[in-house]
């Protein structure tokens, strides 16, 4: 055999071989990747499946903080409502909401879970609607895949991948603002399968959570200065629109309305339990403040992985965000839980009262004279 | 010298007293005389109500400190010295305004809520006492915001013991801000905002109109912070003259400034729903004399 344009033997043994390795390879590759195709739905299959039934703001439907077992798929309901809304005794609105309230409810799930949301929009609503989920991934949120005109329902399932309080809110296209503006958000939370951790990683545990929305509202004003009542939610559309162009709230809310979370309706706690605040903004920024108390340990822009901060006076959440603070109360009395532009408090609506009960410290605070004549 | 002319001394001093008796006589033959002798008053007098003098049990204004615990006032004997002449209505938006068209009065602001013959809300301490001197100008007649014991004393029936019968804790500060939270959200269930027109809360059993509705009612009283030892005993008394007492279907006690007071949120606590006011009418010096002999 001549060395020249002959292939040497070795080199042809080599190549073949190497064909057939490849061939062989790509042979496994591929039956790996049917394998896991196959096994992607088989193992979904076979998650145990939790229906949850979602409760009203400020509550929240009961759940485990520390996950038992394994990931599962946790199936919620809502049903959109467009409805008339008392925002304040002189001022309502269309409101569009996720199960009737303003903010819609709070979901709760363990980071690994699958949320598998049935999204019902009836006839006797007018616009079409949808759901975007900033805990989800793809999709503008899970936004694309669940437009629902009146007599539609459509099912999402998306992984929960990441954990901490995430907002949701509607998105139809041309609308988005509008919508969200309107009363159509809520908050979802992924706890930790092991539970909240405080910065060295200790457990941390709440006695009670309380889920606050806060809702800024933008209402026409007619030429009295009185606000504007619609007969129909169209009718609201191009007035509103200009209102909130304006970037101006005319109420700013706690839990849908003006004094929701006061009175017979003020949020309840004891002399040293540990209360869970989730507070979100679908769209406008806030900075809550805890009258009277503090945050002991708060995840400003909501995620739990990142080490909470300690101590807290004030926390700042952006628009778009939910945040979420812990704190165990020292002292009885009443506080006010405020977000702290101290207009949009005590002007606008934006406080909400706890009412807490127990034995006052007399170490943390006393009354060394009471007000007397200098 | 005549007989009949008479030293200029004598006449000057006989002059001077001769001449204050006439016009004593003159001022009271004036007041005494009916309206229909004297010229028009240019503003027809309010409708009034005349109490008898009188005794209530009233509970005390102003916040009661035992120590450093706040505690419920005491509640007191208080004599209603001379008799009471009281609006039978609260002063009308339309009233009013005409003292603000006369330039004697700010307008109400917000402005006045309702419709027809409403009460005026909106207004302020100061506004009150302005539409006082402005009425008073107008019929001849002393007009003055009536004091907390005089509204007590008129609104019989309808006058609010606000003390909470709390027994207090002096370890424990919150539980009396917690007693009130409670007392607020008792109220706020009952919050009906809009005014309604002159009459239509009813009349007590002295037949004055709309105590304790809607609206309520400034005082002369001003605000106090008083210290008490455990006998009861006053230690200090601080007044707080720019805080005033209303009256209504609670006590309360706002900035004289103030026409608005749900706008002037408190962190907790409910304001009164509308300020307004009625008017008491200080009776002549003859009729308090004719009192003083039982006539």
């Amino acid at each position: 055999m001549t060395e020249q344009g002959k292939l040497s033997r070795r080199a042809l043994f080599a190549g073949v071989a190497a064909i057939g390795a490849t061939a062989q390879l790509t042979a496994m590759l591929n039956a790996t990747a049917q394998e896991l195709a196959a096994e992607a739905p088989a193992a979904i299959d076979s998650l145990e499946r939790v229906k949850v039934e979602l409760v009203a703001p400020p509550f929240v439907h009961a759940h485990d903080q520390i996950a038992k077992g394994g990931p599962k798929i946790v199936e919620f309901t809502m049903t959109i409502e467009e409805k008339r809304h008392e925002v304040a005794d002189d001022a309502e609105v269309w409101a569009m909401t996720f199960n009737g309230s303003v903010p819609g409810p709070l979901m709760v799930v363990h980071e690994g879970d699958y949320v598998e949301l049935t999204l019902v929009n009836p006839d006797t609503n007018l616009m079409p609607h949808n759901i975007d989920f900033h805990a989800a991934t793809g999709a503008l949120g899970g936004g694309a895949l669940t437009n629902v005109n009146p007599g539609e329902k459509a099912i999402l399932r998306f992984k929960a991948t990441r954990a901490g309080v995430f907002v949701y809110h509607c998105a139809p296209e041309g609308m988005v603002p509008w919508h969200v503006v309107s009363g159509m958000n809520g908050a979802i939370m992924v706890l930790p399968r092991d539970g909240l951790r405080d910065p060295k990683g200790n457990l941390l545990t709440y006695d009670r959570v309380y889920y606050v929305g806060e809702q800024d509202f933008y209402i026409p004003k007619d030429e009295t200065g009185a606000y504007q009542v619609y007969e129909s939610i169209a009718d609201c559309h191009a007035d509103t629109l200009e209102t909130m162009r304006g970037l101006i709230p005319s109420h700013i809310v706690f839990n849908g309305r003006v004094g929701a979370l006061t009175g017979d309706n003020a949020l309840k706690a004891n002399v040293g339990e540990t209360v869970l605040i989730v507070h979100s903004q679908a769209n406008r920024d806030t900075r809550p403040h805890l009258i009277g108390g503090h945050g002991d340990f708060v995840w400003a822009t909501g995620k739990f992985h990142t080490p909470p901060d300690v101590d807290q006076e004030t926390w700042f959440i952006p628009g778009g965000t939910a945040g979420a603070a812990l704190y165990t109360f020292r002292q009885p009395g009443v506080y006010a839980y405020v977000n702290h532009n101290l207009i949009e408090a005590f002007e606008l609506g934006a406080a909400g009262h706890f009412v807490v009960e127990g034995d006052w410290n007399d170490d943390l605070m006393t009354a060394v004279l009471a007000p007397s004549p200098i | 010298m005549t007989a009949l002319a008479l030293p200029f001394k004598e006449i000057a001093g006989i002059a001077l007293p001769a001449t204050l008796l006439a016009v004593a006589l003159g001022a009271v033959a004036w007041q005494v005389l009916p309206p229909i002798f004297r010229p028009a008053a240019g503003f027809p007098a309010p409708e009034t109500v005349t109490l008898p003098p009188g005794e209530i049990a009233y509970r005390a204004e102003g916040q009661f400190f035992f120590g450093t615990t706040p505690i419920d006032a005491p509640k007191l004997a208080a004599r209603i010295e001379a008799p009471l002449t009281i609006m039978k209505y609260q002063v009308s938006a339309a009233d009013y305004a005409a003292c603000v068209s006369d330039g004697a009065c700010r307008p109400a602001a917000p402005a006045t809520l309702g419709v027809g013959d409403v009460p005026a809300t909106g207004v302020n301490f100061q506004d009150a006492e302005d539409y006082a001197g402005w009425l008073s100008a107008r019929t001849g007649a002393v007009w003055t915001l009536p004091t907390d014991r005089q509204w007590a004393y008129a609104a019989g029936s309808r006058y609010a013991d606000d003390a909470l019968g709390l027994v207090d804790d002096p370890t424990n500060p919150a539980l009396r801000w917690l007693a009130d939270y409670r007392e607020e959200a008792n109220r706020l269930r009952a919050a009906d905002p809009m005014p309604r027109p002159l009459g239509s809360f009813g009349e007590n059993e002295n037949g004055i109109a709309d105590l304790a509705g809607n609206v309520w009612e400034w005082t002369d009283t001003c605000h106090r912070r008083v210290h008490v030892d455990a006998a009861g005993a006053v230690l200090s008394e601080q007044p707080a003259c720019t805080v005033r007492v209303l009256e209504g279907k609670h006590r309360a006690s706002v900035s004289y400034f103030i026409r608005d007071a749900r706008s002037g949120g408190c962190s907790v606590g409910v304001p009164p729903d509308n300020l307004g006011f009625r008017l008491v009418r200080q009776p002549p010096w003859h009729e308090r004399l004719l009192a003083r002999f039982g006539l």
